[in-house]
């Protein structure tokens, strides 16, 4: 691992979690993972399927809690911590992209990207503007009063990268974000995550797709719950 | 959770409620009929009760009524060789003097005889009771002297052929007349119209022997007492069906005026002791309106407790109702609770989103049962012309419970959501 400059805003130590479905069926999703990830980095993780991407994201994202091991996250261990602490958490650190978008259906665009305001007890009057400006960013200004249904899959997932920025959180974890799109509209998706990094968020994005990878500043292999190989690319 | 939050958690629920219209109202029909078959049965039942107990109270609660009754004829051979002798029977003078003597906390007696004659103004007759009665009457029948005056004692110590007529009856003898100015033809005599006085109930019925049955009162002429024993005498003749029939009666009715409430029950008993020895034949009947009027209100506690009962039998199957729907729509918006849990709601927020859901369809539902409610009772005095009271505390009760069974049955939805795990709920279908 090089030394960077700048101080890791994940730290993971000797991460594990093991699923006990039955006696005889535990599952190994992980299997001690180390890392750390600086703050401003784009990091990609890939990896065949079941390898523990997916896993591995929810616990940075403190969705999940590991079975064993250490999560520092910016700073604060965040392995342990209670469950309203750890909403909090995400709902202030982290910006979440779904592959399947996860908008609410009953809400508009302007009202989705508002959903993790509510959670901070912010008066959504005030943070209009800044809604409004976001939608703008990822060009969907005119649609503000869309349902979901009504937008196609690319626009919807701007609709959730809108979502994810409304907190300013300190980095986004993203779930193979584009797999659910065509290649154009994919493109376009991931043009928009190198604005974010390009302006200073960290960036975590699972994927399948090499040339996704290719865009990352470091690219993880995992494969057996654990990490195979990790690349830097710049 | 701050104002903005329990605010746009409100809206949302609406919101949320708004895009299944149908489902939200078919959910809320349960606590609809819940309430407004509490509210409209509780009003009709009220109604009832009221109209029930005003009937009694008319009587005076602190009075005991005794009345001469018929009693069956046995003999037949009586009856038949008979039939130029009177039959004698029910209340006398005596009875009365000796009520006021002995028994303790009685407060007035008031004898009076009743005769059904035809009174007669010019042209107009009209069918009437000749009640011959003392000058206290109106104290303890608690009726108005609306013009003129009532009896006075002179005018039973004299004798006087004087009248006081109610205000029905002064109305379709004296219809462009004031009645004070004249006399009316009773029997054989003249009586010159002296006061109208208003019942306190006037074209109600009263109660005889507990039942709601009873002779209109409304078509009265009074006159003293002394007056009327010596103008009718003790025997009527009566003529049913071909035959004569006449009987003597001395008093056809004692009111007993009590102290209060407490002396009246007391003296029920001795006053039936004492008749029992006094007379032969059972031809009295001692009606006690406090009596009456405990036990329509005991019946009436027990028939708001059917209704009670009933009313939560259908606001807890509402309530069931309402939780079924709940627990389907946590199934189907399971996504959204992950979506919403990883973008940082706390399960308490989960908790709370779906119970203002549950709480806003059961006091929407409340709401309009309410008002559906408040509406029946009026249809059905408009229709059926029965006397119904919708009371405050039915409308509150009735709208509270289905608050709570909205917050009771919602709050076992609403954690069944809050205790999703996140991931689970993130990779639902
Ligand atoms: N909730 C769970 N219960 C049991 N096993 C699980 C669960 N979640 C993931 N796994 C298992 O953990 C392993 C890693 O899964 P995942 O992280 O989703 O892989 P990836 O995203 O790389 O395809 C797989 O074998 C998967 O079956
Ligand atoms: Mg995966």
């Amino acid at each position: 691992m090089t030394v960077t400059s700048k101080r890791p805003i994940i730290d993971i130590r000797g991460i594990c979690k093991t699923y006990i479905l039955g006696e005889e069926n535990i599952v190994h999703a992980l299997r001690g993972v180390d890392l750390a990830i600086e703050e401003g980095s784009y990091v990609a993780i890939m990896g065949p399927s079941g390898s523990g991407k997916s896993t591995m994201l929810n616990i940075l994202g403190c969705l999940d809690r590991p079975t064993e091991g250490q999560y520092f996250l910016g700073g604060d261990d965040v392995a342990r911590m209670e469950d309203d602490i750890l909403s909090n958490v995400r709902g202030k650190r982290i910006g979440f992209i779904f592959q399947s978008y996860n908008l609410i259906p009953q809400l508009t665009v302007i009202e989705n990207i508002q959903v993790p305001l509510i959670y901070q007890g912010c008066d959504l009057k005030e943070y209009t503007d800044r809604a409004v400006d976001l939608a703008n960013m990822v060009g969907l200004g005119e649609r503000l009063d869309h349902r979901p249904n009504q937008l196609s899959g690319g626009q919807q997932q701007r609709v959730a990268i809108a979502r994810s920025l409304i907190n300013d959180p300190l980095m986004i974890l993203a779930d193979e974000p584009t797999g659910n799109l065509d290649s154009k509209t994919g493109l376009e998706v991931l043009d928009l995550i190198d604005k974010l990094n390009a302006d200073g968020k960290t960036i975590v994005l699972v994927t399948h797709d090499p040339k996704v990878g290719d865009r990352a500043q470091r690219v993880i292999h995992m494969k057996d719950g654990r990490i195979d190989r990790d690349i830097r690319n710049r | 959770m701050n104002q903005y939050q329990i605010l746009s958690t409100i809206k949302l629920g609406i919101k949320s409620l708004m895009l299944h219209k149908l489902r939200s109202i078919l959910t809320m029909l349960g606590i609809i009929f819940g309430v407004c078959s509490v509210i409209a049965m509780l009003a009709i039942g009220e109604g009832a009760a009221f109209e029930a107990q005003e009937g009694i109270k008319s009587l005076g609660s602190n009075n005991i009524i005794i009345r001469s009754v018929k009693p069956p004829e046995d003999n037949n051979n009586q009856n038949t060789s008979g039939r130029s002798f009177a039959v004698r029977y029910g209340l006398t003078f005596a009875d009365s003097s000796r009520i006021l003597d002995t028994i303790p906390g009685v407060k007035r007696v008031l004898p009076e005889r009743i005769i059904r004659e035809n009174a007669r103004f010019g042209r107009t007759i009209v069918p009437v009771q000749v009640v011959g009665t003392y000058p206290f009457y109106p104290e303890i029948a608690r009726a108005e002297v609306v013009a003129g005056r009532f009896l006075t004692v002179p005018d039973d110590r004299f004798k006087q052929n004087v009248c006081v007529v109610t205000t029905g009856l002064a109305n379709q003898l004296f219809p462009y007349q004031d009645p004070l100015k004249h006399a009316i033809k009773v029997g054989e005599n003249y009586y010159r119209v002296v006061g109208v006085i208003r019942e306190r109930n006037t074209a109600e019925q009263r109660p005889q022997s507990g039942k709601m049955e009873g002779e209109p009162i409304d078509n009265n002429v009074y006159i003293p007492l002394s007056t009327a024993t010596s103008r009718f005498g003790e025997t009527i003749v009566r003529r049913t069906s071909g035959s004569f029939e006449a009987e003597t009666v001395e008093l056809h009715r004692i009111t007993v005026q009590m102290e209060d409430d407490e002396a009246v029950l007391t003296a029920n008993n001795q006053i039936r002791r004492m008749l029992s020895a006094r007379h032969e034949k059972i031809d009295y009947e001692v009606i006690v309106p406090l009596e009456l009027l405990l036990q329509a209100k005991k019946t009436q506690a027990i028939f708001n407790a059917v209704l009670g009962s009933i009313a939560a039998i259908s606001l807890i199957v509402g309530g069931i109702g309402i939780m079924n729907i709940m627990l389907a729509t946590v199934t189907e918006r399971t996504r959204e609770i992950g979506v919403r849990r990883a973008l940082g709601a706390k399960k308490k927020d989960i908790t709370v989103q779906f119970l203002v859901e549950t709480v806003v369809l059961a006091i929407g539902g409340g709401l309009i049962g309410v008002l559906v409610g408040i509406t029946i009772p009026f249809f059905v005095t408009y229709f059926a012309d029965m006397k119904t009271i919708v009371t405050v505390w039915s409308v509150l009760v009735a709208f509270g419970i289905s608050a709570i069974v909205g917050i009771l049955f919602g709050i076992y939805p609403a954690n069944a959501a809050a205790d999703l795990d996140p991931i689970d709920a993130l990779r639902h279908e």
